[in-house]
């Protein structure tokens, strides 16, 4: 053969084989985008679905609390219990001295108040409470400031949970430890009511809005040192 | 299907794009970053409830009241009592990091038994129960044994119900060795007796004086209460004037208004010489010397014959002009004060000295009045009904005590502790069978460390009651922990130097930390289990209940404001308990026969042995090294300077002529020799010492805690220090030693 004719016959396969690739490209196609949809589906189910599961765990409170019934035998609100000191500091969570007067013997008879009563009142031990509005110990945070000064509500952050008759789960997140309420039950940081988020853009949202002085009343300072130490 | 490489390119890029669709990247980054400032090592209070509760600080003689700041059931911080008499809210950098030492690593954390060999620091843990047993049986054997005068207790309580019920032990038991680490306060109590006839502690009236000579103290370097010492020379600069004689320039020389350098040693003959002006020239309160006092002609021809300026000059290195000068300046001021023992007045110095400088503030009327130096009367309120005693008892108490206080030939002196060691080592007595050690660590603060350790070695069975794993205790046989201060009830006395006599209350702020026990709950129940008269002799169910019942109605008050004092008290400087009802400059109560002059105020040289060196080492003192009981905190390490401890070295003072004398340079190794010890020093060159001195810090050198208590920091000064006795009080009486230094 001579060298013309082994080129024509090398021209003419190329065409053959070109006719081909065009019917398999298209096919390739198809699947490469099946591949790409896979994709953006498994990580949008990974995002929205899974990462919520891995990133929050779960812990008991020592046992449960029914704050409806205890709501309905004080006289002033949330503050017979949770109450200001004689200083202004917040006592948040109740120690064992408030709750001995009446439960230094099991009252009622449910499975939570025995529990009470004998792990914790017998030996006085203090309950260790998980608390779910716990904030990272660099925010300053006054409740006196915003409950007296302010005259805000209890609700208008912490929401209904007077009124619940059992307390919720606590769910903390495994990177930083904190209680989920922080950012909130939304993954997506999506709200609906004022207590369902306390991140920084939630306080800042609030003080904004109200034209809150833009610096801090102790230091001075402002921007980040109103609430930042 | 075939897998290619764009499938897969395909997918990720798909999860990617998906994946930024999601709250996940925001909310890990938003979470990481939270993450990041939340280091779960990192320590973050607990928050609760803030109180405040007041106690006594009994880290130091010095009596200060505390404000202990909690939050919820946790001490969290020491600050000053606000109001209180002796430290009106000021508090001092060891009474500061109290915290430091109720949380420390290096507490004992329940009783312990030594396994292996004595101070090789391996322990075992064991029960109260059988820690009080097991004491009782050895001390009950010694006692069946006939030699009751055998077993010895080293506390550092003085005064108060813990000594009380130590010495109340010890007199059932057949033992009169109830041991004190001595101080400047006891050579003043011998000189206020030998020369007033009185029997309390003395007071100094700083804050109505407005002219003081110091002669060495260290005002500013822990002498007397510390935080008291501190505010009344702030307010001493403001009214008046404060002088310094001292061999170097310390912190409080370079503070007071006028510093004089002096030779070491020499402080009796400036004092005297000052005397001698102020008699030549009629300068004295010639009412109260011609009325309250006898003696004066013998003590005045004595000044006058061997003490002008012109041969103290000569003596002391300062110039006959400035004697002469603040002399009479000394005598013209409204209300002036002298006053003596150096530095902190850790050592209990020489009685001459401070009969002079009493003297020296009868001529000028200073004694037991206004602004002056005044004997204060020790609180009554131990009044517990004598015990009945065995004959065991009495025959024990027969032999006399191994230190030799009270005895003909040192009968002004309670305790001498610092001689209990050549006593033991020259086998001049009877030997310890059994060394109770409570509140003291003697192992670290008596001089000639390795003296005392010899002497320990050859007691067979020695119980430490400290609350830290320090020197002694590594020692001991037995540790068995008291609480700390924060944790514990104890009644406080007057504290040192104070002018008005006061009880304070010290009362547990917090719980125990650890399984420990009060020592005088340890007592009490020991002498249960022994039975017989020892137990019949303490009545009581508890330390409580004893303190409680002693207290009778000061308890509630002292609960409540922690502090008793009577503010109006003022001693009369017209009448004395002495044999001539009068302030003797010649004491009658000492035996002349020995020496013509012993009873006499007068400069001797005798404070240093005459061992072998060409240079003077003396020790010196400051407020961020603590030389007692308690040692140094990390806090008070932390600042102390590089010329004082460089790294793991004691740096030692010397001037510069000395320094070039032996070739050393600044920052230059040294070995310092005494007759006593050697220690490898590093060397600073200071202007501010005299030639041929060396000054060394103390407090420095602990082998017992830990790393941060200052393990391996330097070397313990009491290594290379000795003792010289005084010839009156038989206490140590140097106030330094001869040394060689020689380039390492």
């Amino acid at each position: 053969m001579s060298a013309s004719e082994e080129k024509a016959k090398e021209v003419s396969a190329e065409a053959a084989g070109h006719g081909a690739d065009t019917s398999k490209e298209q096919n390739t196609t198809g699947i490469v985008f099946i591949f790409f949809v896979v994709g953006l589906a498994a990580s949008l189910l990974a995002g929205w679905i899974l990462f919520p599961k891995v990133l929050y765990s779960q812990k008991q409170q020592p046992f449960d609390f029914n704050h409806q019934s205890h709501m309905a035998m004080v006289d002033n609100g949330c503050q017979s219990c949770h109450f200001f000191r004689e200083d202004g500091t917040f006592s948040g969570a109740p120690k064992l001295a408030q709750c001995i007067d009446c439960h230094e013997y099991v009252q009622g008879g449910s499975e939570d108040e025995t529990i009470f009563v004998e792990q914790y009142v017998a030996n006085y031990h203090e309950v260790p409470w998980l608390i779910y509005a716990k904030q990272p110990p660099c925010v300053f945070f006054s409740h006196a400031a915003h409950v007296k000064g302010a005259g805000m509500d209890c609700r208008t952050c912490h929401g209904d949970i007077g009124e619940s008759t059992s307390l919720p789960v606590y769910e903390y997140n495994v990177i930083t430890n904190y209680s989920r309420n922080i950012w909130g039950k939304n993954i997506a940081g999506f709200k609906k009511n004022t207590w369902d988020r306390m991140k920084m853009d939630d306080c800042s949202e609030c003080h904004q809005k109200n034209d809150v002085k833009q610096y801090s009343v102790q230091t001075e300072k402002g921007a980040c040192f109103v609430c930042h130490n | 299907m075939k897998l290619s490489r764009r499938c897969f390119l395909s997918f990720t890029i798909g999860a990617a794009a998906g994946i930024n669709l999601t709250p996940l990247p925001w909310k890990l980054t938003d979470d990481l970053s939270i993450w990041t400032q939340m280091w779960p090592w990192t320590p973050v209070p607990a928050d609760g409830e803030y109180t405040f509760e007041n106690t006594v600080c009994t880290l130091c003689p010095g009596g200060c009241g505390i404000s202990v700041r909690k939050v919820d059931q946790r001490a969290v911080k020491i600050e000053g009592m606000e109001e209180h008499p002796v430290n009106n809210g000021g508090i001092c950098v060891l009474g500061a990091s109290g915290l430091q030492y109720l949380y420390g690593p290096f507490r004992v954390e329940s009783p312990m038994k030594r396994v292996g060999n004595r101070g090789e620091g391996n322990w075992k843990k064991i029960s109260w129960e059988r820690a009080i047993a097991e004491v009782s049986e050895k001390l009950g054997e010694i006692r069946a044994s006939g030699s009751p005068e055998k077993i010895a207790v080293i506390s550092g309580n003085k005064e108060g119900t813990i000594a009380g019920l130590w010495k109340r032990f010890l007199n059932v038991y057949g033992s009169p060795n109830y041991m004190t680490p001595a101080s400047i306060e006891d050579s003043y109590e011998a000189a206020l007796y030998l020369m007033q006839g009185a029997k309390g502690s003395v007071g100094l009236d700083l804050e109505n004086a407005n002219f003081v000579l110091s002669f060495g103290s260290g005002l500013l370097e822990g002498w007397g209460s510390p935080v008291w010492m501190f505010q009344a020379s702030a307010k001493l600069k403001e009214k008046g004037k404060v002088i310094q004689f001292e061999p170097r320039l310390s912190n409080t020389a370079a503070k007071v208004d006028q510093w004089v350098p002096i030779i070491p040693g020499t402080e009796a003959a400036l004092a005297m010489a000052i005397a001698h002006v102020i008699i030549r020239e009629k300068r004295y309160v010639k009412n109260f010397v011609d009325t309250a006092t006898s003696g004066f002609k013998t003590y005045q021809d004595l000044v006058i014959k061997d003490y002008s300026p012109e041969q103290v000059a000569e003596i002391t290195g300062v110039p006959e002009s400035l004697i002469v000068e603040i002399a009479r300046e000394f005598s013209e001021a409204s209300k002036p004060l002298a006053l003596c023992g150096r530095g902190e007045g850790r050592i209990p110095g020489n009685i001459h000295e401070i009969m002079a400088v009493l003297a020296l503030n009868a001529l000028v009327g200073n004694i037991n009045s206004e602004g002056g130096i005044w004997s204060v009367p020790k609180p009554v309120y131990i009044n517990w009904p004598d015990p009945v005693m065995d004959e065991k008892a009495l025959a024990g108490l027969q032999k006399g005590r191994l230190d030799g206080a009270g005895s003909e030939k040192y009968p002004f002196a309670k305790s001498l502790l610092d001689r209990l060691p050549k006593v033991i080592n020259e086998e001049k007595s009877y030997g310890i069978e059994a060394l109770l050690v409570s509140n003291a660590n003697p192992l670290f603060t008596m001089p000639d460390s390795a003296g005392v350790k010899e002497a320990f070695s050859k007691i067979p069975f020695i119980v430490s009651f400290s609350s830290f794993m320090d020197e002694t205790a590594k020692f001991a046989d037995l540790i068995l922990p008291n609480h700390l201060y924060l944790e514990r009830y104890e009644d406080v006395p007057t504290p040192s130097m104070f002018q008005k006599p006061l009880v304070s209350l010290a009362k547990p702020v917090v719980k125990p930390e650890h399984d420990t026990m009060h020592t005088g709950d340890f007592i009490l129940k020991m002498a249960a289990l022994m039975g017989g008269s020892i137990a019949d002799a303490f009545g009581w169910d508890n330390y409580e209940a004893c303190l409680k019942e002693t207290l009778g109605n000061q308890w509630d008050l002292l609960k409540k404001q922690v502090v008793n004092v009577d503010m109006g008290f003022s001693p009369n400087p017209w009448a004395y308990e002495s044999k001539t009802g009068k302030m003797e400059f010649v004491a009658t109560a000492i035996n002349k026969s020995a020496d013509s002059k012993i009873g006499i105020p007068h400069y001797e040289d005798n404070g240093i042995d005459g061992g072998p060196g060409n240079y003077i080492l003396i020790p010196y003192d400051s407020m961020t090294l603590s030389t007692g009981y308690a040692a140094s905190s990390p806090y008070m390490l932390k600042i102390v300077s590089d010329k004082v401890l460089y790294q793991n070295d004691t740096v030692v003072q010397v001037n510069p002529k000395t320094a070039s004398e032996l070739g050393l340079k600044e920052g230059s190794y040294a070995v310092l020799a005494t007759a006593v010890g050697e220690a490898r020093v590093k060397v600073t060159i200071f202007d501010g010492i005299m030639p041929n001195v060396i000054g060394m810090p103390s407090g420095l050198g602990h082998t017992a805690y830990d790393d941060y208590m200052g393990n391996g920091k330097g070397v313990n000064i009491n290594q290379v220090l000795g003792t010289v006795e005084d010839p009156v009080t038989g206490l140590n009486a140097a106030w330094g030693i001869r040394a060689n230094l020689t380039k390492a």
